[in-house]
C-alpha cells in the first residue's frame, strides 16, 4: 500500500488537483463566451487544426519510401538510418526549431512552411517505426500472391499492402496528429504571430496578458479535442484490427531487381540528407556570423555580456548549471517516485491499474497545461511553491514518470512467478523471495528510465515556461530568449546551446536504446520459451 | 483456357555471392502435371519463383508458350501459384479472395459471383463464400488458395510444396483431390515437392533437381 500511497499523493497533489483548479477557472459562461467569441480565437483554432491535419499528412506521406526500405530491404546503413530518425525524434522541440531556424532561408523563416517541414521531420521516426513494425511482419508472399493473380504493383499495394498497414497508418497518424496539434516548442522559436497554436496562445494569454480565464477555456478546450482524437484512434484501431498472424519476421532483403537497387540507394539517401541538414545547419550556424566563420558564439558563452557593460539578461552557462540541477533532482524523483509506483502497479490489482492510467494523464494532456495548472494553484499562502527550487523538477518529473513506470513495469512483468515459486519452495519468505528474485532485475529498466527522465529534463520547454522564474531559466528557455532577439552573437550563442542540447540528448538516448534493446531481446527469448 | 508450354533454360541465380541455381533447364509440356523433387534448400522454390517472375535470375531465360517473358512482370505472365502457406487475404472474406484475380481480370461482377461460387463448390467448400478466412481450417484454407489460383485458369500453375505441413490424413485426402484438379484443367502444372509419394500420385513425370544442372 505504501507503494501505491506515495505516488498517487504525488499525483492527486501536483497534477489533478492544479487540474481541478484549471476547469474550476474555465468553467465560466462569460470567460467561455468572450474567448470563443473572439474572431482572434478562431483563426487560432483554425490555424492549429489546419497545421496539424497538413503536417500529419505530409509526415505520412513522406515517411512510407522510408518505412518500406527499412522494412523490407537490407543496405549498408540501414541500421544507422533507423537511428538517425530516432535521434532525430528525441530532440528537444526548442532545438528542432533551432535547427529548422538556422536551415531555411530567411524568406521561409517564421512562416507556417517552416514549421510543417520541422513537424515532418521530427515525427518521420513514429511512422518508420509504427508503420515498419507490422511491415516487417507482412509476408512478401502474400504480396507475390496478388501479382501471380495479375495485379501490378500499384494494385498489390492498393490492394493488399495498404489494407494491411492501415491499423499501423491509423495509430501513426494518431501520434503524430496529437505532437503537431499541440506543438510549442517548434512554434514558439519558428511561428510568427500569424502562426500560433492554441497551445502558445495558451502561454500568452497566461502569462504575457494575464488572461488566466481566457487561456484555461483555450487549455481545455484542446484538452477535449485530444480526447476524441484518443478515442477516435482507439476505436479505429479495434475496427481495423485483424488477426493478422504476426509471423517471424520476414528478413529484409537486398535489392535483387534492377529498380530496387535504383530506388533503394535513393530513397535512404534522401532520407539521410532531410534528417542530417538541420542538425548540420545547426552546427554550422553556431560557428558563422553574417562576415565568416567565428567561434565566438561558443568562447562568449560564459557571459552574459554581449559588450562590455552590457548585459542581455541571458547567461548561457547560467542556464547550464540550471538544466543540469534540475534534470538531476526531476531525474531522481522521477526514478523514486516511478519505481515505488512499478512495483505497486505490478503487486496490486485493480488500484494498480488506476494508478498506472492516473501517472500517463500528465503526458497526455500537454505538458503545457501541467505547468499552467501548477502556475495557478501554488500561488496562494500555504501553497505558495512557485519560488521553490524544486517545483520546476516536480513538473518535469510529472512528465518523466511515465516513461520510468512503462520500462520498469514491463520487465518486472516478465520476471516469471514460478521464479518466486521456486524461491518458496527453497525455504525463503516472501520478502526474501522478492528481494533474490525481483530486485536484482530492476536496476537496468530503473537505469534506462532515468537516462529518459534526463533527457525530458533537459528539453522540456513547456511546463517550465510557466514556472521558471527570471534567473532560473534552462537550456531550452535561454535559447528561445537567444533566438528571439536580433544581433548575429546572441543568435550565434543560441545556435551554439542548442547543439550542446542536442547533442546531450542524442546520447542519453542512445545509450538508452542499446541498453533497450538488451532488455527486448530478454523479453522475447521469454515469451519464445513459454510458446 | 489451354495450357502453355514452359521452358526454363539455364537459369542461374545467387543470393548475396551464393549460388543457388546453376545453368538449371527445366521443360514442360502444354497440360502436362511435372513434379520437381529436391532437399529442402536445394532451390527448387527458386526455380518455381524464377518462371513466374518473383525472382529475377542471373542468366538464362524464360519462356511460356513460346515467348520470351524474362523481361515480362509476374502480374503480365498469366501465371498461377499456390504458396506453401496459402497467403490468403486476411483482410477480404472467402469469396473474396476467390474472385479476386476475376476481378482484376476485368471479369464482371455477375460472372465473378457465379464463377468464384462454382470454383468453391468444385474445391468442396460451398456455401463458404462469406467466411472470414482467419477462421478456416487448415485444410479449409489450402483448398481456397487452390480455388483463388485455378478460378482464373492460367495457362501455368506453380505449386510450391502445396500439401507440406498438413496432418496425414488431410494430405492424403488433398493428394487425391488435388490430383483431380490438376487433371481436369487444361493448365501446364509445375509442382515443387520434397515428397516422393506425393510426386508419384500427383504427376505425369517427376524429376529431381540435381539433374537439371548444367554442366
Amino acid at each position: 500500500m505504501a507503494l501505491i500511497g506515495a505516488p498517487t499523493i504525488g499525483l492527486l497533489l501536483f497534477y489533478v488537483w492544479p487540474f481541478v483548479n484549471l476547469i474550476v477557472e474555465a468553467v465560466d459562461i462569460e470567460s467561455t463566451r468572450e474567448t470563443l467569441g473572439r474572431e482572434r480565437t478562431r483563426s487560432i483554432i483554425w490555424f492549429t487544426t489546419w497545421q496539424a491535419v497538413a503536417s500529419t499528412l505530409s509526415t505520412l506521406v513522406v515517411g512510407l519510401a522510408p518505412a518500406w526500405v527499412i522494412a523490407r530491404f537490407e543496405f549498408t546503413g540501414r541500421r544507422f538510418l533507423s537511428s538517425l530518425l530516432t535521434a532525430v525524434f528525441v530532440l528537444p522541440t526548442v532545438v528542432m526549431g533551432a535547427a529548422f531556424l538556422a536551415l531555411l532561408p530567411d524568406s521561409l523563416d517564421r512562416t507556417v512552411w517552416g514549421v510543417i517541414g520541422a513537424h515532418v521531420v521530427f515525427n518521420l521516426a513514429v511512422v518508420v517505426r509504427t508503420v515498419g513494425a507490422v511491415w516487417e511482419h507482412l509476408p512478401t508472399d502474400m504480396e507475390a500472391a496478388a501479382s501471380t493473380l495479375g495485379a501490378s504493383p500499384f494494385v498489390v499495394f492498393k490492394e493488399i499492402t495498404l489494407p494491411l498497414i492501415r491499423p499501423a497508418l491509423t495509430a501513426a497518424a494518431a501520434i503524430v496528429f496529437l505532437f503537431t496539434f499541440t506543438s510549442f516548442g517548434v512554434i514558439r522559436v519558428l511561428g510568427a504571430p500569424g502562426t500560433r497554436t492554441i497551445e502558445v496562445e495558451v502561454w500568452r494569454r497566461a502569462t504575457q496578458l494575464g488572461q488566466v480565464d481566457q487561456a484555461a477555456v483555450l487549455a481545455l478546450l484542446q484538452l477535449g479535442v485530444l480526447a476524441a482524437v484518443a478515442v477516435w484512434s482507439s476505436v479505429a484501431a479495434r475496427r481495423h484490427s485483424r488477426a493478422l498472424e504476426l509471423r517471424p519476421l520476414s528478413r529484409p532483403q537486398r535489392p535483387r531487381t534492377k529498380a530496387e537497387r535504383r530506388a533503394i540507394p535513393l530513397i535512404a539517401g534522401v532520407t539521410a540528407v532531410v534528417a542530417v541538414a538541420p542538425l548540420a545547419a545547426l552546427v554550422i550556424s553556431s560557428v558563422s556570423s553574417p562576415t565568416g566563420w567565428t567561434l565566438s558564439g561558443w568562447t562568449g558563452l560564459d557571459s552574459a555580456e554581449i559588450r562590455p557593460g552590457i548585459n542581455v539578461g541571458v547567461d548561457p552557462v547560467a542556464a547550464l548549471t540550471n538544466s543540469v540541477q534540475t534534470a538531476a533532482w526531476a531525474t531522481a524523483f522521477a526514478t523514486i517516485i516511478g519505481g515505488l509506483a512499478s512495483l505497486g502497479i505490478a503487486a496490486a490489482g485493480r488500484a494498480g491499474r488506476v494508478l498506472d492510467a492516473g501517472l500517463m494523464l500528465p503526458v497526455g494532456t500537454s505538458a503545457v497545461t501541467v505547468g499552467f495548472g501548477m502556475l495557478i494553484t501554488f500561488d496562494r499562502s500555504p501553497f505558495d511553491w512557485r519560488a521553490t527550487w524544486w517545483i520546476v523538477p516536480v513538473g518535469h518529473a510529472l512528465v518523466a514518470v511515465p516513461f520510468v513506470v512503462r520500462t520498469t513495469l514491463s520487465v518486472l512483468r516478465s520476471v516469471d512467478n514460478d521464479l518466486s515459486a521456486a524461491a518458496a519452495t527453497l525455504g525463503a519468505s516472501p520478502t526474501r523471495a522478492w528481494r533474490e528474485v525481483v530486485v536484482p532485475h530492476l536496476w537496468r529498466p530503473l537505469a534506462v528510465g532515468s537516462a529518459l527522465a534526463a533527457a525530458i529534463s533537459l528539453g522540456e520547454f513547456g511546463a517550465t515556461s510557466f514556472l521558471s522564474r527570471s534567473g532560473g531559466e534552462t537550456l531550452p528557455i535561454a535559447i528561445e530568449q537567444l533566438l528571439g532577439r536580433t544581433g548575429s552573437l546572441l543568435q550565434t550563442k543560441g545556435y551554439a546551446l542548442s547543439v550542446v542540447l542536442a547533442a546531450v540528448t542524442i546520447a542519453l538516448v542512445m545509450v538508452v536504446d542499446r541498453t533497450g534493446d538488451v532488455a527486448g531481446a530478454r523479453r522475447r527469448e521469454g515469451n519464445d520459451g513459454r510458446r | 483456357m489451354a495450357g502453355a508450354d514452359v521452358a526454363a533454360e539455364n537459369i542461374s541465380v545467387g543470393f548475396d555471392g551464393t549460388p543457388v541455381l546453376r545453368s538449371v533447364s527445366l521443360l514442360a509440356a502444354s497440360g502436362e502435371v511435372v513434379a520437381l523433387l529436391g532437399a529442402s534448400g536445394s532451390g527448387k522454390s527458386t526455380l518455381l519463383r524464377v518462371i513466374a517472375g518473383l525472382v529475377t535470375q542471373d542468366a538464362g531465360r524464360v519462356t511460356i508458350g513460346g515467348r520470351d517473358v524474362t523481361a515480362v512482370p509476374t502480374h503480365r505472365r498469366k501465371v498461377g501459384m499456390v504458396f506453401q502457406d496459402n497467403q490468403l487475404f486476411p483482410h477480404r472474406t472467402t469469396f473474396e479472395n476467390v474472385e479476386f484475380g476475376l476481378k482484376l481480370a476485368g471479369v464482371d461482377r455477375a460472372r465473378r459471383r457465379t464463377q468464384a461460387a462454382h470454383w468453391l463448390e468444385r474445391v468442396g467448400l460451398e456455401g463458404f463464400g462469406p467466411r472470414r478466412v482467419t477462421e478456416l481450417s487448415g485444410g479449409e484454407a489450402k483448398r481456397v488458395a487452390l480455388a483463388r489460383t485455378l478460378a482464373v485458369e492460367p495457362p501455368v500453375v506453380l505449386l510450391d510444396e502445396p500439401l507440406t505441413g498438413l496432418d496425414r490424413e488431410l494430405h492424403d485426402q488433398l493428394v487425391i483431390e488435388l490430383d483431380e484438379l490438376l487433371h481436369e484443367t487444361a493448365s501446364t502444372a509445375i509442382l515443387v515437392t520434397h515428397d516422393v509419394a506425393e510426386a508419384n500420385a500427383l504427376a505425369d513425370r517427376t524429376l529431381r533437381l540435381d539433374e537439371l544442372h548444367g554442366p
